[in-house]
């Protein structure tokens, strides 16, 4: 049960207030989208046993959607932030390579 | 026999005797026994039969390790299977019957299985999955299903309350023996808010047992002084039969406190789960004796070493009164010493390691105890119970024999640190050579979202085998705990304890190690799955090498007791078969809940009425009042029809539909979704959502609309209706306002974040009534207020004015083909709506209709309905609905997936109409046959039904269908299979059965 940071509200959420989204900055693909690029969008996602990016909404809360930057391996959870955005914060992306220097960036 | 001592048993209060019922017999007891406990006070030594060979079995242990004596607790609305007898306080009254057996505990049939060994090897279910399938059909699985499960399902309603709790707090300390009292005041002194949990009645562990001496005192009267001040301090809570369940990501963690199960008649609920959130959580969960691997080594009366001790002191029961004691280790020297003082005899200490000098052996030496180095059981003899022990070399195969009698054997392999909790959420463990056992790496712990450890371990959790140690351990881990909750620690150090200096155990994992393959088949290693070293070493030979594909192959440590004292000791044996170090083998994955906990608890208070909200339209208890049969429509409930007199369902809906159909009828619609989506790009928002265009429609016009999700499936459909340039009202299915709502959400803060425009879910703030029949108008028309009439308000047009001095918002929309009115009113004046449309509306045979008479009506129309004709593969093209589908937009949601080749596909089924030749109800769900079969040798299909009645206006069943090209089949007779085998033939037909030119609704 993993306690999540609402950005809009600024409450600390428990799990079972929150919804989660799945991975974030999903690049929409659609009217006259290659058959490959569809097939990303829609079928493919990242799984990786370390930093990720994911969609949460505060469902029981302030129904907010947000973004959060988390290990999926440790549940280290690097920072919580607005879901109106196409890449994570730049001081974010810095603060994760400052704890995991090998990480390989999150595109 | 095993049989109580006077002036023993430091739990019972002698004052208070008890009596209770064990397979029907009356016995007694004193407060403050274990069900295990009394029952052995009575020398009931056979307590079950085993799950696989149905061999007699007896108590093993005396916590919550104990595999074996499970018993049926209690009775009706209180009964319980697999209620762990050691666990159990015993209170007057109590009712328990053994079970796993039949006919009789003492005379069990299934016992042939124990004879029959060498067919039931590891593996056994898999192996008989490989005979020809007749074999498993009329051989195995009625021989599995019978023998399989433990216990039998509670029949009756539990009776009992249940309830959630939760908590907040600095440091979580389970375990409340010295370790976690010492840990808990640690970490208390420091201000911390501290939670202190113990499972079992009683605070200080094993170490009173054992003789411990803290702070130049018996270690009990240690026990009870930090209790007392643990207990005077505000910021410490303590909790006694509760059990710390699991620990869960971020300091997430559960107890499982037991308030009434040694109460009953109390007051109170019989469980509360608490559900935890800590910063810190020390677990001081002690350790678990392992048993030794030895020939007849699960034969009632043969026990771990700690249990015999613990029956002894706790208790006052002598579990036999000749014991030998066989040991690796110094600790089980308590055990003989314990029993030789309180008189009984220790014919023999058999001790594995071949020299033994120190101080606890020495001092069993002083009292007379024979210790016999290097030496080993071969074999236990007896049936029921120990009768005698053979001895012989432990380095050898087990021959060269010595008989020793006596009806207890006290047993002890070592001890594993209770890692449980720790491992949960992801703290990792290291292989301890000395002690060889598996403990927990304070270097990786299970770690928060600061991405630093929150668990640490304390005493015996941590390995700390010596009571100086123990205490240090934990006072440690209290200050850390206080520190990493950000609070100061006091300086103070742990109180002073008398090492006890154990000498080195010596690991033992096969006793003789040589053991000859039939003494190898009857050495236990799971006591309540009945798997075996043999087992074990088969399931390597069969090339199962890693530890959990063993497990499941052998089952063992699957029971209910989760391999609390069989998994090292088979993990060893499977290391050796395997010629690999034990680390390299590994442990099998510790889940949460430590050990069985009531589904009760874990349901709490949502059960019966309260077992989620109930939603309410504001007609609901007219509805009620009038009979109507209810049914769930999501959260809601609706009318799914009103029986009058002695109606049947099924009358009383021809009646409504007939009614309807020929006068007028009423439906409560304000279950409908009502979302207001608003703002400057409301309509280019729409145009997205829904497959058909929506920023054209005219304010004062309603438009039917579809929405798919990005995949092209058909998710929900309604009305939507245009309030003015920047307002639209989109109306959807009953059950899909809330996930509509959120999806709009989802598509507007996350993707086009920039659009301006707010949706608000305004479900609850409307009472909706469908006015439906050829005299709708005449009904309005009376209760006037507005111009309702062809003209004014057209097909699809909707207004705002006053119906009877209701305020009132009027679409003129139908579901049913018949001229209808759907009125939308304050959600307050909803009630006083709904009967002033009957009052006004008996004139003109106003009736009021369920859901079941709106189904057939649409269906008699050919409308869709979500989740009928839909269920998440279904394009709106398949349905025929190209005429809802823009062709000018580029864009809208589901757009580019409806254009992957499988959603092009000409051999997707399609939406017809279907007629049976004989007039019947076709089945529900029911497949259309094609010819041929599948490559599974199955009968190939070529479509089925989706929707199906009986048309009260038709006088005919008629049903809706997807069916391979059926448009282009109209007229063709096609069979459907029927479940006993038959088919029943059916003519496609158009989807519309009733009015096709819409003649009754254009009026």
């Amino acid at each position: 049960m993993l306690i999540l940071t609402c950005p809009y509200c600024g409450v600390s959420a428990e799990e079972t207030e929150l919804h989660a989204g799945g991975e974030a900055h999903l690049t929409r693909h659609a009217t006259g989208a290659s058959d490959d690029d569809l097939q990303s969008y829609l079928f493919y996602r990242k799984n990786p046993k370390g930093v990720h990016f994911e969609r949460w909404r505060h469902s029981n809360g302030c129904g907010k959607w947000f973004h959060a930057a988390r290990c999926t391996m440790t549940l280290e959870v690097f920072g919580t932030y607005s879901a109106q955005t196409t890449q994570p914060p730049a001081d974010l992306i810095k603060k994760i390579k400052q704890k995991r220097p090998d990480w390989e960036g999150w595109t | 026999m095993s049989a109580r001592i006077q002036n023993m048993g430091r739990f019972l209060n002698k004052n208070a005797p008890v009596t209770f019922t064990f397979n029907g017999q009356s016995l007694g007891g004193y407060r403050g026994d274990t069900l295990a406990s009394a029952l052995l006070a009575n020398d009931r030594m056979l307590l079950g039969r085993s799950f696989k060979y149905h061999r007699p079995r007896g108590l093993v242990a005396s916590g919550a390790e104990e595999p074996n004596a499970l018993v049926n607790m209690g009775q009706g609305a209180g009964f319980e299977p697999n209620q762990r007898s050691t666990t159990t306080e015993l209170f007057d009254g109590l009712t328990a019957t053994s079970q796993n057996h039949w006919p009789s505990l003492n005379f069990d049939v299934g016992v042939v299985n124990n004879y029959a060994a060498r067919f039931l090897p590891a593996g056994f279910y898999y192996k008989t999955f490989m005979f020809p399938r007749v074999a498993w059909k009329h051989l195995f699985e009625p021989v599995v299903r019978h023998s399989a499960g433990l216990g039998k399902p509670p029949k009756e309603r539990d009776a009992d309350r249940y309830e959630h709790f939760y908590f907040f707090t600095d440091v979580l300390v389970v375990g409340g023996g010295i370790a976690g009292l010492q840990a808990a005041l640690a970490a208390a002194s420091s201000g911390a808010k501290v939670l202190l949990i113990e499972q079992t009645a009683h605070w200080g562990g094993r170490a009173p047992v054992d003789g411990a001496e803290i702070g130049g005192k018996p270690a009990e009267d240690w026990v009870a002084e930090t209790l007392v001040t643990l207990q005077g301090m505000e910021n410490v809570t303590i909790r006694n039969r509760t059990m710390g369940a699991g620990v869960y990501d971020h300091g997430y963690a559960l107890g499982y406190e037991r308030i009434t199960d040694h109460a009953p008649d109390t007051d109170a609920p019989r469980h509360r789960l608490w559900r935890i959130r800590a910063k810190q959580i020390i677990t001081a969960t002690g350790a678990i004796e392992r048993s030794l691997s030895f020939a007849g080594n699960d034969i009632p009366g043969v026990m771990l070493a700690s249990a015999v001790r613990d029956y002894l002191v706790n208790w006052g029961v002598a579990v036999g009164q000749r014991t030998v004691v066989v040991t690796n280790n110094d600790d089980a020297y308590r055990t003989a010493i314990a029993l030789k003082q309180a008189g009984l005899e220790v014919p023999a200490i058999i001790d594995a390691r071949p020299l033994v000098d120190g101080n606890l052996p020495n001092q069993a030496r002083a009292l007379g105890i024979e210790v016999r180095e290097g030496r080993a059981i071969a074999k236990v003899k007896g049936g029921k119970r120990v009768t005698g022990v053979d001895i012989c070399l432990q380095d050898g195969d087990g021959g060269a024999r010595e008989e020793i009698k006596c009806d207890c054997v006290a047993m002890s392999g070592g001890w594993s640190p209770v890692v449980h909790l720790w491992s949960h959420c992801g703290g990792k463990l290291n292989w301890v050579e000395d002690q060889a056992h598996f403990a927990p790496d304070p270097n990786r712990p299970p770690t928060g979202a600061d991405g630093q450890g929150f668990v640490l371990t304390a005493g015996i959790a941590s390995g700390a085998m010596d009571t100086p140690e123990v205490l240090k351990d934990a006072h440690a881990a209290g200050k850390s705990a206080a520190k990493a909750a950000g609070y100061t620690p006091k300086r103070a150090g742990p109180p002073k304890a008398r090492p006890t200096d154990e000498a080195l155990m010596a690991p033992v994992w096969i006793m003789p190690a040589k053991a000859t393959p039939d003494l190898k088949a009857k050495m236990w290693l799971d006591f309540q799955n009945d798997v075996k070293v043999s087992d074990v070493q088969l399931a390597a030979r069969e090339g199962y090498e890693s530890v959990e594909h063993t497990k499941r192959y052998t089952t063992l440590g699957m029971a209910t007791d989760q391999g609390k004292l069989s998994n090292i000791n088979g993990l060893a044996v499977l290391s050796d078969a395997l010629g690999q170090p034990i680390p390299q083998t590994g442990t099998t994955t510790f889940r949460p809940p430590y050990t069985p906990i009531s589904m009760g608890a874990i349901a709490g208070e949502a059960r019966g009425d309260i077992f989620q909200p109930l939603r309410r339209t504001p007609m609901h208890d007219w509805h009620v009042e009038q009979g109507a049969y209810m049914e769930p429509v999501g959260q809601w409930r609706r009318p799914y029809c009103y029986p009058r007199g002695g109606e049947t369902h099924a009358q009383a809906v021809a009646r409504e539909v007939n009614n309807t159909r020929n006068n007028i009828g009423l439906l409560d619609a304000s279950t409908l979704g009502k979302i207001i989506v608003k703002g400057p790009d409301a309509g280019r928002f729409l145009d997205m959502l829904y497959t058909n265009m929506m920023s054209s429609l005219k304010p004062g016009r309603c438009r039917y609309g579809l929405m798919c999700n990005e995949n092209g499936f058909l998710m929900d459909d309604g009305v939507v209706a245009r309030i003015d340039g920047d307002t639209f009202l989109c109306h959807t299915t009953s059950g899909g306002a809330e996930h509509i709502h959120a999806w709009m959400e989802e598509w507007l803060q996350t993707e086009w974040w920039d659009w301006k425009v707010y949706v608000a879910n305004v479900t609850e703030q409307f009472a909706q009534v469908a006015v439906v029949g050829p005299n709708a108008r005449k009904l309005l028309e009376k209760l006037g207020g507005m111009d309702v009439s062809k003209e004014a308000l057209t097909f699809m047009g909707w207004a705002d004015g006053t119906i009877g001095g209701f305020d009132a918002r009027v679409c003129r929309i139908s579901f049913s083909g018949e001229l209808s009115y759907e009125i939308a009113v304050p959600a307050s004046q909803g009630r006083a709506f709904w009967d002033a449309l009957h009052a006004a509306g008996a004139e003109f045979g106003a009736m009021a209709y369920g859901t079941e008479a709106l189904h057939i009506m649409r269906a008699e129309k050919g409308f869709i309905m979500i989740g009928d004709e839909t269920d998440g593969t279904v394009i709106p093209q398949d349905l025929g609905l190209h005429w809802a589908i823009s062709k000018k937009k580029e864009d809208f949601l589901g757009k580019r997936a409806q254009q992957r080749s499988h959603m092009t596909d000409p051999n997707r089924w399609k939406l017809v109409g279907l007629e049976t030749l004989d007039g019947s109800v076709l089945p529900d769900g029911a497949y259309a046959l094609a010819e041929g079969e599948n490559a599974n040798g199955q009968r190939n299909m070529q479509g089925r039904v989706t929707s199906t009645y009986h048309s009260p206006t038709l006088e005919r069943g008629i049903a809706l269908g997807l069916v391979l090209h059926g448009p282009d089949r109209m007229g063709e007779v096609i069979e459907f299979g029927l479940i006993d085998g038959t088919t029943v033939p059916a003519k496609i037909v158009d989807p519309v059965f009733y009015d096709k030119e819409g003649e009754k609704q254009n009026v």
